[in-house]
């Protein structure tokens, strides 16, 4: 599922919205999300999961291109801790369907 | 402050001026659908933030942590989530203390 199928599916189950304002309200969501990780602080969805920072410490990395070294400052990477309700859902219906894009 | 779906309700209130009860249900729906694609295995792609992906792991030997037992971990299903291009570079500029 895709960002613009979602759209489309949220607009189908709330039919007295139009469907360009069911892509703002996905956008509006999406968008403080990834404003609050932004700025250090971390999302929880009870049921769906919690999204945090993990620090990355400084190391020397290479160039693919020339082989020579360069040094990479820390950094923080977004992490995702499913929630249990998504995890057992997940998990009891793996036998029924394959993985799929 | 941990970003909770009371806030995204109050987001959509706010800035988009749908009433409290649509902005309500349009979160909760959000997070359902994206529940439900994972639960027909249909990995779950959002541009700009992040791809939910689906792992399916085989059966492995672990232990009890607590009790040092060894007990076997069963073949599961799991969501892991790879975040997009955009948000990484947005999250990688933070440099505060967690």
């Amino acid at each position: 599922m895709t960002k613009s199928e979602l759209i489309e599916v949220l607009a189908k189950q709330q039919p007295h919205l139009a469907l360009k304002d069911v892509e703002q309200v996905v956008k509006c969501i999406l968008e403080q999300m990834s404003q609050s990780l932004a700025s250090g602080d971390r999302i929880e969805i009870r049921g769906f999961g919690s999204f945090s920072l993990h620090y990355r410490p400084p190391r020397m990395g290479r160039n693919p291109k020339t082989g020579g070294s360069v040094a990479l400052s820390s950094k923080h990477v977004p992490h995702f801790k499913p929630g249990k309700e998504l995890r057992e859902r997940v998990d009891e219906s793996r036998e029924k369907y394959p993985i799929t894009e | 402050m941990a970003l909770t779906k009371a806030d995204f309700s109050e987001k959509l209130f706010d800035e988009l001026g749908l009433n409290k009860r649509e902005a309500k249900d349009l979160v909760e729906l959000f997070f359902e659908e994206i529940k439900e694609s994972l639960e027909r295995g249909e990995e779950v792609k959002l541009s700009g933030f992040g791809k939910f992906e689906l792992r399916d792991k085989t059966s492995r030997p672990g232990r009890n942590p607590k009790t040092g037992e060894e007990v076997a971990i069963t073949a599961r299903r799991v969501v892991t989530f790879r975040s997009g291009q955009k948000l990484k570079a947005r999250v990688e500029a933070y440099a505060g203390v967690q």
